[in-house]
């Protein structure tokens, strides 16, 4: 029961079917710790993304339950858990208008030493405020996104497969971003599957096969590159 | 008078229009050799369209005669007014099943089309009759609302594709904006905000155009029928003005609908199609 308590994530026996009847999870039940990074990964098609998105409730279970530091997050307000729980997506997203712009949009009465700490945190310049944000490189973009996440003061950060369309030198920057966040406390939640990545950052591993938990023998499989 | 135009004797008016409207069924086949060239040019590029032109032609005069007949039964002067709002409410219904059918990707078309066809029709015909613009009788009640909602109906049908499309295309970024702890109305705005321009400004640019390119149709009917150019004019100016208004409202009404129906009360985006073509 503390064990339960303790973590940030519970899932239990969670199906997710998509409208067309595909089954996106097919009875996943894992939990994710309160703390470090953890790596979720799995061959394509596995779930990882779907168990990502909800954490901040993008989607809902069709069966089963998903339970946020012991509360079920169906009976969370959605609003306040994706503040409480910020996500940075697999594609940057950067909103028209300038990097203040976009970082205003997460909220609009943040000051502006909290936008220079959120770039600091997402290792941006403090100059990068009035560039446009549809002009930034990949990697920028990126860390745009991450910086518009942290106006927010998450306290856990989902990134779903977040350095897949950036290159080796923006991913390993994004990789330290996320390590030193997650040092100074705020838990991730990282999707890939690279397994490379996953060996340079995970704290705890999940790996995902067909919708739900693999088992031992498969896990190791995987992790080994026999089906990666 | 008709529609209000002023400043005509009726007697010279309806002359006037004899003169000119009257094409008489011998003109009228006149006017079909047109349709022969269109079908004839077919033939020589090998176009493969007579038979289609031939049915057409056909079948648009058998419409338009049948509507005529029955038109002819609605506007006269002796027949209750009920005649005329049933007409218009057949008028709202055919139109929403033509949204519905031009926009498979939206979902609860009907509904939608349904209630934004009437709020533009109920908006500007309340206006036009409510400030006695024009005289509250058959023959303004039925072409004015056929007016009215022939141009509601193209733009539910735009808005209610651009809006999905917007937010298909622009899924990611609408999430980003929800996964940011936005309520849904904040996500969508600038989308659905960016579809309704799209769906508006034809709208206002043949508005600003009129006259410069074409004589709007109203208004090259009512000079064909003998009256006036300035009257004309008037009455086009407050055709057009009634369509911009009527148009917006509607568009305005089929967003708030739409949206609510494409986000889910706990602020997530549902599975979109994408429009097709």
């Amino acid at each position: 029961m503390l064990a339960a308590v303790r973590a940030l994530f519970d899932f239990d026996d969670v199906v997710v079917t998509a409208p067309g009847g595909t089954r996106m999870l097919a009875g996943l039940s894992t939990a994710v710790p309160a703390e470090g990074v953890t790596v979720i990964a799995g061959p394509s098609g596995a779930g990882k993304s779907t168990m990502l998105r909800l954490c901040n409730r993008l989607e809902v279970p069709t069966s089963g339950t998903v339970v946020f530091r012991g509360d079920d997050v169906a009976g969370i307000d959605p609003l306040v858990l994706r503040r409480r729980v910020g996500m940075v997506f697999q594609r940057p997203t950067p909103f028209p208008g300038t990097v203040r712009d976009n970082l205003l949009v997460a909220r609009s009465a943040a000051t502006g030493a909290e936008l220079h700490t959120a770039l600091e945190r997402a290792a941006l310049p403090a100059d990068m405020l009035d560039r446009v944000a549809d002009e930034l490189s990949g990697g920028e973009a990126q860390r745009c996104c991450l910086a518009r996440t942290l106006v927010t003061q998450p306290a856990e950060l989902l990134m779903a497969a977040p350095t897949a369309a950036l290159d080796p030198t923006a991913t390993r920057t994004l990789e330290r971003l996320a390590r030193s966040l997650a040092d100074d406390g705020v838990a991730v939640l990282w999707v890939t599957h690279d397994l490379a990545q996953l060996a340079r950052l995970a704290d705890t591993r999940i790996v995902l096969a067909e919708g739900r938990l693999a088992d031992a023998h498969r896990a190791e499989r995987y992790l080994s590159g026999a089906e990666a | 008078m008709v529609f209000g135009v002023a400043g005509m004797p009726a007697g010279r008016a309806l002359a006037a229009a004899r003169g000119t409207s009257d094409i008489g069924w011998a003109g009228l086949a006149g006017s079909l050799g047109l349709v022969a060239v269109a079908i004839a040019l077919s033939a020589f590029r090998r176009l493969a369209l007579e038979r289609s032109m031939a049915w057409a032609a056909l079948r648009a005069l058998v419409q338009l005669l049948a509507v005529g007949a029955v038109l002819g039964f609605v506007i006269d002067p002796a027949r209750p007014l009920v005649f005329s709002w049933l007409w218009v409410a057949a008028m709202v219904v055919v139109a929403s099943l033509t949204v519905r059918s031009r926009a498979r990707e939206v979902p609860g078309a009907l509904p939608l089309a349904l209630v934004a066809c009437a709020a533009g029709t109920v908006v500007s015909l309340g206006v036009l009759f409510g400030l006695r613009v024009f005289p509250l009788e058959a023959k303004a009640v039925i072409p004015l609302a056929g007016l009215t909602i022939g141009n509601t109906m193209s733009a539910a049908v735009v808005a209610s594709r651009r809006i999905v499309g917007e937010l298909s295309d622009k899924r990611d970024e609408v999430e980003a904006r929800l996964a940011l702890g936005k309520p849904w109305p904040e996500a969508a705005r600038p989308y659905i905000r960016s579809a309704l321009r799209t769906a508006l400004l034809p709208q206002i640019e043949t508005t600003k155009a009129v006259g410069l390119v074409a004589l709007p149709g109203a208004m090259t009917g009512l000079i064909l029928a003998g009256v006036r150019p300035i009257d004309a004019v008037r009455i086009q100016a407050a055709v057009m003005y009634v369509v911009l208004g009527s148009v917006a409202t509607s568009v305005t009404v089929i967003s708030l609908g739409l949206a609510r129906r494409l986000f889910t009360p706990d602020h997530r985006l549902l599975p979109l199609r994408r429009p097709a073509g």
